[in-house]
């Protein structure tokens, strides 16, 4: 298969960036996106041509290391995948495929396709935790959690911080992400002495990374790559207006 | 031996008397810092998975000052998050007959009595604590209607004791282990620096007491000074190119310990996990894990005439040799990794590979969809079979599954004590980046369970106790010995940067890969790794003339990282030969060709091998030591593994 391949380029966080055109042959179907990109960087590196910076880990959908907007569509047009898992068989043999970094003014771009997303991991420093220090804790089954329950928690849990919520979002707001740990914790009953706190802080926080609001258009669930639910935002809200009200006590 | 001497005499420290009271004995005997001297003290820990992200969190909860660093963008990507299947635990919740005892018995036989009573028993001990930890931090383990924690039984054992949730069981560990670690980042006591690479160990008086890192985002070196430095950076699979690892996971951390003095454990032992989807083509990356747990419903079989090109539904069951099943009538598909991985291999040697490389086998849920019904089969296995289906294109619901052995894990690592210790006073190592624990093969759920072992219970206890028994006098980042440890990190970087050569990084990464699986992978002979060191040290020095790493020093740079982590893979590929050539024995994960039973199956050499082999390094021009520590077994008696 060719490609030709329109690539962000941006050499630091300051600096000013540019769409790049870059043609590629002899890519086999069975490669994934990201291989693609390896051999281009192969072909550049030869060429004298500094290779485009993209993060990317396990290659397996799991880390969520790797994000790219690839046709102004978080993670491309393949439902629940991550960008690793995309193969090339799901394009056209011979079109243009434009590649971006997430965009957000609270991700500031690190190099070309990287971006820095340290706000995720200040949003769960603010609450996404159950304080129970190493020792303290009681036999495992003496916490009993309806299956239901269990299982409602873990489709919230499965969240792995990609940040496709953010970049699809016209707000560029955080919600999904924050929403899923708040929700998760919400179903079970270990947290719950620090529901109020928790949800506040994580909300507080969030704002203060400047993410946008949510105003309900659905995006991040649509390019979500393990197909968390919007509604858990509708449960970060509920929680939210009762800690404030004093509900939640 | 005193605490502050360097332990190149190997002495393992365990504690006397019964087995079962040994860790408790230990832990009442060991001494301890006052909690208001504890935030006197500063620990470094490298890495943030389970391991190193759990013994962060865990000192930072006693009291010490933190530093925590990790080459990723978050701590929660370090790579537990890809384990699928589980976590084992001694818990006994399914009355099946489980003990700490079991647990701590099928661990040893497991890695075919290659590793040490008295840490396999803590480990056995302690997995049931771990579980409590983990559902009290609002871990969502697959659970019963009635609220209890579930199980299922996991590779290579007979009891069920693996917990897990979903496919996912290293995602949910690491994010409850990551929720843990922000929690003391957000009080103040963890310092959390992410993209930063460990270049350097800084030893002061012959006491690891610093490190320098590369912050990977501005090129810049940084200096980081501590009482003690926990290498918690998991395991080095990626010396063979393509393996179930991340692709960012490399050695480099261990190897500047080894080369400053640490001793190497058992390097040539590796597993070679049985159930990967196979290769396709050399443009490829990785290779995916599909979990062990697959095994337990997956019927595996290849055709029984060799060549038979026709597809596996036009198979009849008359002409399908169920081989596990066949050879090994009592574990039958769940027989250990290593033994399930080797009669892979047995079956494409006798042309009996299937696909269109002839090298996959493959693994069968008919029977089971016919058993339990569609809907059972994808509660239990959908995420994989998705994953399955976007790799291959095939439907694992029509169609069998193709598998195929891969690297995933490596028991060997840096040599340490009972407490975790390396031959380096203050240098700790956890994880999967130490040698223990799994001897010469590791059961399934395992890691999980030694990660946060180390993490959660071991290493908070036992640094402290090295804290309290040595004198650390205050060093700072301005000690001459940091300067010449940065003038080292520069050299290296500036003569990578400087070849400009013709090669790729990858290309070189691709030409010791290939060796390492064909020579140093899962069947070896003395032929073979002798003619495996000779190419590794032909390739080293053609790097070093002829790689071209392209930017510069100070900036972003993904080319200069790899350069360097390749480096290091030829020196340890070349370590890794040289331990499976010295050790002439066939064990666990270890196939030595020579060494083998007329039915094929490993045979030990117990009079001669039953110790771990620790390498220590004697300069780039001169070969490296091979000593031994013995094995003492006053608990269990060393049997011949037999799965049939």
């Amino acid at each position: 298969m060719h490609f030709t391949l329109r690539i962000w380029r941006q050499s630091g966080p300051q600096a000013a960036g540019r769409l790049e055109r870059y043609e590629i042959d002899d890519i086999n179907p069975d490669m994934s996106i990201l291989e693609m990109l390896d051999l281009l960087n192969e072909q550049l590196t030869r060429d004298g041509v500094e290779p485009v910076a993209f993060d990317n880990d396990c290659r397996e959908g799991i880390c969520g290391t790797c994000g790219l907007v690839i046709d102004g569509v978080a993670h491309g047009k393949k439902h629940l995948a991550t960008t690793c898992e995309l193969r090339m068989r799901g394009f056209v043999d011979g079109t243009t495929i434009t590649i971006e970094p997430w965009r957000a003014q609270a991700f500031s771009v690190v190099k070309d396709l990287v971006v820095d997303r340290s706000p995720f991991d200040r949003i769960i420093a603010a609450g996404g935790y159950v304080s129970a220090n190493v020792g303290s804790a009681p036999d495992a089954n003496e916490i009993l959690i309806p299956k239901v329950d269990a299982d409602l928690a873990m489709d919230a849990a499965v969240c792995i911080g990609c940040a496709a919520c953010v970049a699809a979002c016209p707000n560029a707001s955080a919600s999904l992400f924050t929403a899923a740990k708040i929700a998760q914790f919400s179903y079970l009953p270990q947290g719950q002495t620090e529901r109020e706190r928790r949800v506040v802080r994580m909300v507080e926080q969030m704002d203060a990374e400047g993410f946008g609001d949510c105003s309900n258009h659905g995006e991040c669930e649509a390019v979500c790559p393990k197909g968390i639910s919007i509604t858990n935002i509708g449960v970060m809200r509920r929680e939210y207006v009762r800690a404030l009200t004093g509900q939640l006590r | 031996m005193s605490l502050d001497q360097p332990n190149t005499a190997l002495d393992p420290r365990c504690p006397s008397g019964p087995l079962a009271e040994r860790w408790t004995k230990h832990l009442s005997e060991i001494k301890l810092v006052a909690p208001a001297n504890k935030r006197k003290h500063t620990i470094i820990v490298v890495g943030t998975g389970l391991a190193g992200g759990s013994a962060a969190a865990t000192l930072a909860e006693l009291g010490y000052n933190v530093i925590n660093l990790c080459i990723q963008d978050s701590p929660r990507r370090a790579h537990s998050v890809a384990a699928q299947g589980g976590i084992n635990a001694a818990k006994n919740y399914q009355n099946d007959g489980d003990s700490v005892w079991r647990l701590f018995y099928d661990t040893i036989k497991g890695g075919d009595f290659r590793s040490r009573e008295s840490n396999v028993h803590r480990l056995a001990e302690v997995s049931t604590e771990i579980i409590d930890q983990c559902v009290a931090q609002g871990v969502p383990f697959a659970r019963e209607y009635g609220g209890t924690l579930a199980n299922r039984s996991f590779g290579g054992v007979q009891v069920s004791r693996t917990f897990y949730a979903r496919g996912q069981t290293g995602q949910q560990l690491l994010l409850g282990c990551y929720s843990g670690l922000m929690r003391q980042v957000d009080a103040g006591r963890v310092t959390l620096l992410p993209r930063r690479e460990m270049l350097e160990l800084v030893l002061v008086d012959g006491k690891a007491r610093g490190i320098v890192a590369r912050n990977l985002i501005t090129g810049e070196l940084e200096r980081y000074a501590g009482d003690a430095v926990l290498l918690a950076t998991g395991g080095y699979a990626t010396a063979y190119y393509l393996s179930t690892m991340a692709v960012n996971s490399n050695a480099s951390a261990v190897w500047r310990c080894y080369k400053k003095g640490a001793f190497f454990g058992n390097p040539s032992l590796t597993q070679i996990h049985p159930t990967a989807v196979p290769q396709l083509g050399d443009y490829q990356s990785k290779l995916t894990l599909m979990s062990e747990s697959l095994r337990n419903d997956g019927r595996v079989w290849v055709p029984m005439q060799p060549g038979d090109k026709r597809r596996p539904n036009d198979i009849p069951e008359a002409e399908r040799d169920y081989y596990l099943e066949r050879i090994y009538p009592s574990f039958g598909n769940l027989v250990p990794r290593d033994i399930a991985s080797r009669q892979a291999l047995y079956r494409v040697r006798e042309g009996k590979g299937v696909g269109p490389t002839g090298v996959a086998v493959y693994l069968d849920f008919k029977e089971a969809i016919g058993r339990l019904g569609r809907q059972v089969v994808t509660d239990r296995y959908g995420n994989l079979f998705q994953m399955y289906e976007e790799i291959i294109g095939d439907d694992p619901y029509e169609t069998p599954m193709m598998i195929y052995p891969a690297p995933h894990y490596t028991m060997g690592g840096l040599w340490v004590d009972y407490n975790l210790m390396s031959t380096i006073p203050g240098l700790h190592v956890l994880g999967e980046a130490n040698f223990s624990d799994h001897g010469a093969n590791r059961l399934g759920a395992s890691a999980l369970m030694q990660g946060l072992a180390d993490g959660y219970f071991v290493a908070p206890n036992t640094v402290g106790h090295y804290i309290a028994s040595v004198d650390l006098p205050k060093v700072g980042t301005d000690h001459p010995a940091f300067a010449a440890a940065e003038r080292e990190v520069n050299a290296r970087v500036t003569k990578l940067l400087s070849i400009q050569g013709n090669r790729t990084v990858r290309e070189f990464w691709w030409d010791i890969g290939r060796v390492m699986w064909d020579q140093v992978g899962m069947s070896r002979s003395e032929a073979g790794l002798k003619e495996a060191i000779d190419t590794i040290q032909g390739l080293k020095a053609r790097f070093w003339e002829d790689v071209r790493v392209p930017g510069s020093a100070d900036d972003f740079n993904k080319s200069l990282e790899l350069a360097g982590r390749v480096a290091d893979f030829f020196e340890l590929g070349e370590l890794m030969a040289r331990d499976a050539l010295a050790r002439r024995e066939s064990c666990g994960g270890h196939f030595r060709e020579e060494c083998q039973t007329p039915e094929g199956e490993a045979l030990r050499d117990d009079a001669n091998f039953a110790h771990v082999a620790a390498w220590e390094y004697r300069g780039d021009d001169t070969e490296p030591a091979r000593h031994i520590e013995p094995l003492d077994f006053e608990f269990v008696e060393l049997k011949t593994r037999s799965y049939k």
